[in-house]
C-alpha cells in the first residue's frame, strides 16, 4: 500500500509522457500519405476461414491487376498508366475481426492513411456497417463481393457507395431458373445451408423462386448445420433417406469441398443433382472427387464462365503466370470492381496525372456501363450504385486426360431476367411471379 | 464528496483526454472511443478477476448492452443517448439478477465455462433469428442527446467527450468501490473463501452483487460501442469478443482501475498498426505482445507504475 502511495505520484507525468508520445508517432504518419499516386485501400480477409477459398484469390488479383495498370499493360479501354496517368497504390487490410473493427479500420484508412478509394468487403455484415460510415465520411467505396439484399434497403440514397458484384438472391433466382431449363421433371428438393444470414436468405429466395418456376418440386428435406461445421455424416443421412432429385446448397469455401466430398463418398450426388451457388470457386480442386453433371454457379458470370474477351484473356494470363492456377469468382469479381473504379476516376473529367474527389468519382460512377473481364457491366439498380450483369450456372465436367476440371452445358441468364427492379425487395418480387423480368 | 488525489488524477486526466480529442485526428478520436468502451466491459471482468474468477462470457452483457440500445433505437424509435444507455445496463442488470443466482456457486474453470456457455446461447438465439439480421446484425440509428442532435461529421467526437465523462466517472467510482469494504471482501474471497465464511460474512452475495455491478458496467460498454460502431452482430456474444476482453484484462493487469483503460488504448493502437504494417500475420503481433506481457511484466502493465517489476527481479 505505501508503495503504491509513493508511485501515484508518477503517474501525471507518465501518464503526460505516453499520451504525447502516441499522438506523436500517430500523427507523424499522415503526412507521409499526400504523395500523388492513387492510394487503393483493398480489405478482404487475410485470415480466418474465408480467406483460403476467397480472400487470397481477391487479393492476389487486385496485385496482378494493379501491377499490370501501372506499367499500362492492359488492353483497351484500360491501356492508359494506373487511374488517370497516376500511379496505383494499394494498402491492404484484413477483414477479419467483426463489423466493428472493420468500421475502425475503414476510418483508419480514410482519415489516417488518406485513401483515394476503398475497394473490398465480403462479409454482408461488413457492408452494412461500412455503407453509413462510407457516406458519412465522404469515401468513395466499392463492394466488390458481398451479396446482402439489405444494402441499399438500408443505404436509401446513396452518394459514395458502389457495389459491383451481384445480390444474392440473383445467384438463387438463377439456380431455380437453370433448373426449370434442365430439370423440369425434378419432383423432390432437398436444401443443406449453413446457420447463419447467407444460409437462411440464399435458402428463402431459392425455394420462393422455386414455388414460382416449378410449382410442383416439393421441398422435402432442409438441413441448417452451423457454419465451418466441416462434418455433415448426418446431414447427408437425413438428406438420402427422402431420395430427393435436387439437392441445393449456398455453402463456400471448407464448408462446400467436404460436403461435396462427403456426399460423394456417400453415394448421395449420383442419385441426386446438386446445385452449388458458389461451387465454381473450387473447380480446380475438385478433380474426380465430383460428380460429372453436377451444378456450380459462380455468383456471376466470373471465372469458368467469364467471357472470352481481350480484358479476360490477359488478366487470366497474367493471374495462370504469376500464382500457377487460373483466376476464381472471387478474383474476377476484385477485378472488376478496380475496373470499375478506374473506369469512373477517368472518366471524372480531371486532367490526366491528378486525381479526381471522391465526389467527382461518385458521379461519373452513377449509372455508368464499363468493359470488365466478366463483360459489360451496366450499374443500372439502385440509382446507378449497383451493378446488374447475368448469371450462368453449368454442369461439372472432369476431364481425366488433362486433370482439369471444366463446365458445360452453360446457360446464361441476362440481368434484366434475375435482378429485382428498383423499389422493390428481392423476396416480393420473387413471390410476385417476377413481374417485368426479360429472359432470353 | 472529497476526492482523493488518485481520484483526482482521474479525473484530470480525463479532462486533458476530452480536451486533446478537439486537436486530435478524427481516426484517434474513433479509435479511443472504441478502446474506451471496451475498456468498461474490460473492467467487469478485472472486477471479477479480483474476487478470483475468470469470466469467459462477459460478452455476454457486452453484447446485451448493445442489442438492448440498437432494439430500442429500432422497435421504439428511442434515440436519446442517455435512455439508450440506461436501457441497456437496465436489461443487463436484470439479466445479471438472474443468472447470478446461479453463477454464484461456482468457482473456477467451472464458473469460466458456464459463463462461456451463457453467452454462446445468446450467441446461438441471435444467430437464427432473422428478424435481427441474423449474424449480419443490423445498422443502429443516429442518437440525440436530451433534444440535441450532433451536426453531420460531428457525433464522433461529441460521443467521445461523453465517453470521455462516462470514463472518468465510472473510474473514480470503481476507485472507491476497490477501495470500500464490499471491494476488499471480494479479494478476501479470492484469498480464502472459507475464512471470509467464518467473519461471518456471506462470500456468495458479495460475488453476486459483484457480478450484477460488473454486468452493469460491461452494458455501458456495449451501448457505446453500439452507438459508435453505428453496428451490431451477434459477434459481441461470441467466445473470441469475450476472449479478447479477458487479453486485454491480463495485460493491464488488476492492480488500478486505471490499468484497463491504459490496456485498451494500448491493445488499440498495437492492433491496428499491425494490422497496417503486416497485414497478413497481424495476430501474431498481438500474441508476442501478451506473450512478452506475461513473461516480463506478470502483474500487467501497471507493475510498470508500481516499481513491482523492479523488485520482483531483485
Amino acid at each position: 500500500m505505501n508503495n503504491s502511495k509513493k508511485s501515484m505520484l508518477k503517474h501525471p507525468l507518465a501518464f503526460a509522457i505516453t499520451a504525447a508520445g502516441l499522438a506523436l508517432s500517430l500523427s507523424a504518419s499522415v503526412q507521409a500519405a499526400e504523395n500523388g499516386k492513387f492510394r487503393i485501400g483493398v480489405v478482404t480477409f487475410l485470415s480466418g476461414p474465408a480467406a483460403g477459398p476467397f480472400g487470397e484469390p481477391s487479393a492476389n488479383a487486385a496485385k496482378v491487376l494493379v501491377e499490370g495498370l501501372n506499367k499500362g499493360q492492359l488492353p483497351a479501354p484500360y491501356d492508359k498508366i494506373g487511374i488517370n496517368g497516376a500511379e496505383i497504390e494499394v494498402v491492404i487490410i484484413d477483414e477479419a475481426g467483426g463489423a466493428a473493427k472493420q468500421v475502425e479500420e475503414f476510418r483508419n484508412l480514410v482519415q489516417r492513411q488518406k485513401v483515394d478509394a476503398v475497394v473490398g468487403y465480403i462479409s454482408s455484415g461488413d457492408c452494412l456497417a461500412i455503407a453509413p460510415v462510407a457516406e458519412e465520411l465522404g469515401a468513395m467505396t466499392v463492394f466488390y463481393d458481398c451479396g446482402t439484399s439489405q444494402l441499399f434497403k438500408e443505404d436509401k440514397t446513396p452518394q459514395y457507395v458502389f457495389r459491383t458484384s451481384l445480390d444474392a438472391a440473383v445467384d438463387n433466382i438463377g439456380a431455380a431458373r437453370y433448373l426449370s431449363k434442365v430439370r423440369p421433371d425434378a419432383q423432390k428438393v432437398a436444401g443443406i445451408q449453413q446457420n447463419y444470414a447467407w444460409g437462411q436468405d440464399s435458402w428463402s429466395d431459392f425455394t420462393h423462386s422455386m414455388e414460382q418456376l416449378m410449382p410442383k418440386a416439393k421441398v422435402v428435406e432442409s438441413q441448417m448445420p452451423k457454419v465451418f461445421q466441416g462434418q455433415y455424416g448426418a446431414e447427408i443421412s437425413a438428406i438420402s433417406v427422402k431420395r430427393p432429385d435436387i439437392i441445393h446448397s449456398s455453402f463456400w469455401g471448407g464448408d462446400m469441398e467436404a460436403l461435396v466430398l462427403q456426399a460423394n463418398a456417400r453415394g448421395l450426388l449420383e442419385d441426386a443433382t446438386a446445385v452449388l451457388t458458389c461451387g465454381e470457386s473450387a473447380i480446380d480442386r475438385y478433380k474426380d472427387q465430383a460428380p460429372n453433371g453436377m451444378i456450380i454457379g459462380g455468383r456471376g458470370p466470373f471465372g469458368a464462365f467469364a467471357p472470352d474477351n481481350a480484358l479476360n484473356r490477359w488478366f487470366k494470363d497474367q493471374y495462370q503466370t504469376a500464382y500457377k492456377t487460373a483466376p476464381t469468382y472471387p478474383a474476377s469479381k476484385m477485378a472488376q470492381a478496380i475496373l470499375g473504379l478506374k473506369h469512373a476516376a477517368e472518366n471524372a473529367k480531371v486532367e490526366p496525372g491528378k486525381i479526381p474527389a471522391p465526389l467527382e468519382i461518385a458521379k461519373a460512377f452513377k449509372g455508368a456501363t464499363f468493359e470488365s473481364v466478366s463483360g459489360t457491366v451496366k450499374m443500372a439498380r439502385a440509382d446507378g450504385h449497383q451493378a446488374m450483369q447475368g448469371i450462368a450456372y453449368g454442369e461439372y465436367q472432369y476431364d481425366p486426360a488433362s486433370k482439369k476440371g471444366g463446365v458445360q452445358n452453360v446457360i446464361a441468364f441476362s440481368g434484366e431476367c434475375v435482378t429485382p427492379p428498383d423499389g422493390t425487395t428481392a423476396l416480393d418480387w420473387i413471390k410476385a411471379g417476377f413481374p417485368g423480368a426479360q429472359c432470353n | 464528496m472529497r476526492l482523493s488525489k488518485t481520484e483526482l488524477i482521474l479525473l484530470g486526466v480525463a479532462v486533458l483526454l476530452a480536451a486533446g480529442g478537439v486537436i486530435a485526428p478524427q481516426w484517434l478520436v474513433f479509435l479511443l472511443t472504441m478502446a474506451l468502451a471496451k475498456a468498461m466491459v474490460v473492467q467487469g471482468v478485472v472486477m471479477q478477476m479480483r474476487a478470483g474468477l475468470v469470466t469467459f462470457g462477459q460478452g455476454l452483457f457486452f453484447c446485451v448492452g448493445g442489442y438492448a440500445v440498437g432494439m430500442s433505437g429500432h422497435f421504439l424509435n428511442i434515440t436519446d443517448l442517455a435512455l439508450l444507455l440506461l436501457i441497456g445496463v437496465g436489461a443487463a442488470v436484470l439479466l445479471a439478477m438472474l443468472l447470478g443466482l446461479l453463477m454464484t456457486r461456482y468457482r473456477e474453470i467451472f464458473f469460466a465455462m458456464l459463463s462461456l456457455a451463457f453467452s454462446m446461447i445468446l450467441y446461438g438465439v441471435l444467430v437464427k433469428s432473422s428478424a435481427l439480421g441474423s449474424t449480419d446484425g443490423f445498422n443502429v440509428k443516429a442518437w440525440t442527446l436530451f433534444g440535441w442532435t450532433p451536426a453531420s461529421g460531428q457525433a464522433p467526437l461529441a460521443l467521445f467527450i461523453i465517453i470521455v465523462a462516462c470514463s472518468g466517472l465510472l473510474a473514480v467510482l470503481l476507485h472507491r468501490y476497490s477501495r470500500s469494504s464490499a471491494g476488499m471482501m471480494c479479494e478476501a474471497i479470492r484469498e480464502n473463501e472459507v475464512r471470509v465464511e467464518y467473519l461471518g460474512q456471506s462470500p456468495r452475495w458479495v460475488l453476486y452483487m459483484n457480478y450484477v455491478a460488473a454486468a452493469a458496467v460491461s452494458a455501458l460498454g456495449g451501448g457505446f460501442m453500439a452507438l459508435s460502431a453505428g453496428h451490431i452482430d451477434p459477434e459481441m456474444a461470441y467466445w473470441i469478443t469475450s476472449g479478447e476482453f479477458v487479453f486485454i484484462a491480463l495485460l493491464g493487469g488488476t492492480a488500478h482501475v486505471a490499468a484497463p483503460f491504459i490496456a485498451a488504448i494500448l491493445f488499440a493502437v498495437v492492433r491496428t498498426y499491425a494490422i497496417e504494417l503486416v497485414p497478413h500475420s497481424w495476430q501474431m503481433i498481438l500474441g508476442f505482445t501478451l506473450l512478452a506481457i506475461i513473461v516480463f511484466l506478470p502483474k500487467g502493465l501497471w507493475s510498470l507504475f508500481t516499481g513491482q517489476a523492479r523488485r520482483a527481479k531483485a
